[in-house]
């Protein structure tokens, strides 16, 4: 086993190195799922939310989509599929090669659009809740619409879903391990490609699962603490 | 009946989109997607089996979990919370490969112990991992319904003089069902879709089949079908778990 350990080290000799950048793709993938997820979440619940069924019911039958439909297979769409696309359109653009979809770009688009669809529910559950005092507060000192969406009800949304959204936030550090079945260059790719060229599978398996446990912790501390500063001021329960 | 009406609409919506930017022109391949129903069908049981399967062994791996914890052991509960820390901080594929490859590497040992016939199986390597993954999960949500009941029914169970099992059995758990039934509805919809990752290592699940039908031909339709499918299994769920949730909550007052 502790040569096993040898193994680790960074440089030609050891897989330390194309496991760290393992860890940084998996990282740099899951943050990369924020923006389209958060914005998308948001525009999203509010289309849900609205009382225009023309907005409303397509908002949700699109969230239940990328609800329903496993992980593994939306990578899979949005992959081949985007390749596809891309082929179409670089065929009737020019005759100069093929444009490749990169793997990193499929697994955060199909990452980000399975954030948005959770983090929709999460939003629009705190929509239909949210206490109607602030909004009537706001348009009694005459604060425009989108002056109190961005100054208030935003901030709000995110302040009463951050526990929602940090449950997301673990989902997609575990989903973004389901980009190396395209290649995708993250921690579990890395560790697969380890592990069949050494042999030494469970060691480096065990390993990826370490990291990731230890990824998953960091998380959760750094989400209370940011939570804790968050709610300063106000009362709690 | 509306919200289904308009799922269907917005899949066969997409459906068509990604028809008129991929498809060919002569359309989709019929006579291909019929030839190959039966697969399909074949991989959906195969998915119904592992996800079904999976969650009913858990939830009675997840009872003697937490009968251990009544019972006067310390180090259990920390062996529960690091069980749970394991599953529960790791994604699905990385416990899947260490089991399934690990298995293979350490294969001697396991024949010499009379168990590699077991873990020779990929099927058998899936249902391993999965079972003891939403045994962590589903633990922890039993054990939180349980602790949220009120007290004065294990002081009533207490006053009665039964016996801690009968209590647990009988009394607290049915209750906790009403709790627990939406955590655990979505537990369920969580494995069918986490299935999907057994195709990863050969199992011919819903997906497997849909992946080894794509590689031979090629043909984007068999991904479409495939997400078409799922979406129904799990809007079907939904309705089943919701009308469920109606009939266990029969009793109680219903908001206006």
């Amino acid at each position: 086993m502790w040569d096993s350990l040898a193994s680790l080290q960074f440089g030609a000799n050891g897989w330390g190195d194309e496991l760290a950048r393992g860890l940084a793709n998996t990282l740099l993938l899951s943050f990369c799922a924020l923006p389209l997820g958060l914005i998308g979440g948001l525009l999203l619940a509010f289309a849900a939310h609205s009382r225009r069924s023309w907005l409303s019911e397509p908002a949700t039958s699109f969230a239940g989509v990328f609800r329903g439909v496993p992980e593994l297979l939306t990578l899979f769409i949005v992959y081949f599929g985007g390749q596809r696309i891309l082929n179409l359109l670089s065929e009737s653009a020019s005759s100069a090669g093929t444009i490749e979809f990169n793997s990193f770009l499929a697994g955060s688009i199909t990452l980000g659009l399975v954030f948005a669809a959770y983090a929709s529910e999460v939003f629009l559950g705190i929509l239909r809740t949210l206490d109607r005092s602030y909004l009537e507060a706001a348009r009694a000192l005459a604060i425009g619409r989108w002056p109190t969406l961005r100054y208030i009800l935003v901030p709000e949304l995110f302040r009463l879903g951050l526990p929602g959204l940090s449950n997301l936030w673990l989902s997609v550090l575990k989903q973004s391990a389901l980009v190396s079945a395209i290649s995708g260059g993250e921690l579990m790719h890395a560790g697969y490609l380890a592990a069949s060229s050494t042999g030494d599978k469970i060691f480096f398996y065990g390993i990826v699962c370490i990291v990731y446990i230890s990824v998953t912790m960091a998380s959760e501390a750094l989400i209370t603490r940011f939570h804790r500063r968050l709610s300063r001021g106000r009362a709690h329960a | 009946m509306n919200r289904a009406l308009m799922l269907l609409l917005s899949l066969l919506g997409l459906w068509a989109v990604l028809q008129l930017l991929l498809g060919g022109a002569d359309g989709p391949d019929f006579a291909g997607l019929l030839e190959a129903a039966p697969k399909l069908l074949h991989g959906l049981g195969l998915t119904l089996y592992i996800s079904f399967a999976s969650v009913l062994i858990g939830s009675v791996i997840a009872l003697i979990l937490l009968v251990g914890l009544m019972l006067p052991w310390p180090a259990f509960k920390k062996g529960l919370e690091v069980w749970c820390i394991l599953f529960r901080g790791t994604p699905m594929i990385a416990q899947l490969y260490l089991v399934y490859y690990g298995a293979g590497e350490i294969h001697r040992q396991l024949d010499s112990i009379h168990l590699w016939w077991f873990f020779r199986e990929p099927l058998n390597c899936v249902m391993f991992t999965f079972v003891l993954n939403t045994s962590a999960y589903q633990a922890r949500i039993i054990h939180g319904a349980v602790v949220n009941l009120p007290r004065e029914l294990s002081d009533a169970a207490a006053a009665l003089a039964l016996p801690r099992a009968v209590t647990l059995f009988r009394i607290l758990l049915p209750q906790a069902l009403l709790t627990a039934l939406r955590p655990l509805g979505n537990e369920v919809t969580k494995m069918i879709k986490a299935s999907a990752v057994a195709s990863l290592v050969t199992v011919l699940d819903l997906l497997g089949t849909a992946r080894s039908l794509f590689m031979e031909s090629f043909d984007f339709d068999f991904y479409i079908l495939t997400a078409l499918i799922y979406v129904l299994l799990i809007g079907g769920l939904r309705l089943v778990l919701d009308a469920a949730e109606k009939h266990l909550s029969r009793h109680l007052a219903r908001a206006a």
